[in-house]
């Protein structure tokens, strides 16, 4: 992988350090205090700490996911080249799409 | 640094050998395995035990060695399930049950036997640019490097490498991509990059990031796990990529972000 594609993915890295954490977190708490999906969205909805979180949470997954599948691709696959390439920008189109789908989703329910 | 190497004593158990004791050597061929019985001496090496054989058993049998004394790097093989150096591998320290198994280098392509073919190993050497670039034209006085300078430290910490493959044997990353430079090569660049004399840097540092570059290195150690000169290339290899990304942040600041006059 080229330095930026590594510079990328180990910047993510430390982004998705954090929001995984936080997201896991989050996770156990509602669950324990059994709280249901309608509390949890009557929460989340509009508000706008949650849904900045979640998009820097889906852009560093969305950057840092397709780098290194691609490497796993090139070591365990003979794919290489330019399709390869294309095939991770559209891995990472739609980890966008979906995630800040999601997000809004959450935000305007 | 390098780790001294211990000076034996005769109370060290590698040493001595049990009277009458043999050895059980299985030896990888081109039609498979063969296997060799051997007598054990005092302070016998992998390397006389090969070398025993090929005088004494079976001359047509395929090896290469040298110096004899860890300076050359021409005796690495593999030596039950782990590349070593064969001529300051002791027998006693790692023969398991009086039977040695040996096979070539890994990753390398074999020319006959024990021997294979380093030409690929050098190539890589090459292709990261490990040799000195002086520049167009020479220094007009000797380069003043202060020696416990962190770039002369630097150098110090990789220097004594002497290509015997043995890392390169054992990098999981070479065998599953085919195109990844290794870390002799690194390591040597590596020693380059914090040169203060070379003028080739730039082109170092692209020659050594990408999909066969430092980048690719998965940290598994193997490499400084393995090195009998008790260097450390994973660190080498780290230091290459914080250059490499230095290099590169520059790069794509100065395109993207510099003002214009």
């Amino acid at each position: 992988m080229s330095p930026l594609l590594y510079v990328a993915q180990r910047g993510t890295a430390v982004i998705l350090a954090v929001a995984v954490a936080v997201h896991l977190g989050t996770i156990l708490y509602a669950v324990r205090g059994g709280l249901t999906a309608g509390e949890i969205l009557g929460r989340t909805q509009g508000n706008l700490a949650f849904f900045v979180f979640y998009n820097v949470f889906v852009v560093a997954a969305a950057i840092h996911a397709p780098i290194g599948l691609r490497s796993i691709l090139r070591e365990w696959t003979p794919w290489r080249g330019r399709s390869l390439d294309g095939a991770m920008l559209a891995v990472a189109a739609l980890l966008l799409v979906l995630g800040l789908h999601a997000a809004l989703a959450v935000y305007v329910a | 640094m390098n780790a001294p190497v211990p000076t034996a004593s005769l109370a060290d158990p590698t040493i001595e050998a049990a009277p009458y004791a043999t050895l059980t050597v299985r030896i990888r061929r081109d039609d498979g395995f063969q296997a060799f019985t051997v007598a054990r001496r005092p302070a016998q090496t992998v390397l006389d035990v090969v070398t025993e054989i090929q005088r004494e058993q079976d001359p047509t049998l395929a090896y290469r060695f040298a110096c004899r004394v860890g300076m050359c790097g021409s005796c690495a093989m593999t030596v039950n399930g782990r590349p070593r150096w064969t001529c300051r591998t002791r027998v006693a320290a790692v023969a398991e049950n009086d039977g040695l198994t040996l096979e070539p280098l890994r990753n390398l392509p074999v020319v006959k036997d024990l021997a294979v073919d380093m030409e690929p190993f050098f190539q890589k050497w090459t292709a990261a640019h490990g040799a000195f670039e002086p520049g167009a034209a020479p220094l007009d006085d000797f380069a003043v490097v202060a020696p416990d300078s962190p770039e002369r430290r630097a150098v110090d910490a990789g220097i004594e490498c002497i290509n015997c493959g043995v890392c390169y044997a054992a990098c999981d990353v070479v065998t599953w991509n085919p195109d990844y430079l290794g870390p002799a090569a690194l390591n040597r660049a590596w020693t380059l990059v914090n040169d203060v004399r070379d003028r080739g840097q730039d082109a170092r540092l692209e020659a050594v990031s990408g999909d066969g570059g430092c980048q690719s290195c998965h940290t598994h150690m193997s490499c400084t796990e393995h090195c009998p000169k008790a260097l450390a290339p994973t660190f080498a290899i780290a230091g290459l990529k914080r250059a490499t990304s230095r290099s590169a942040l520059k790069r794509f600041g100065a395109r993207h972000f510099r003002r214009s006059a």
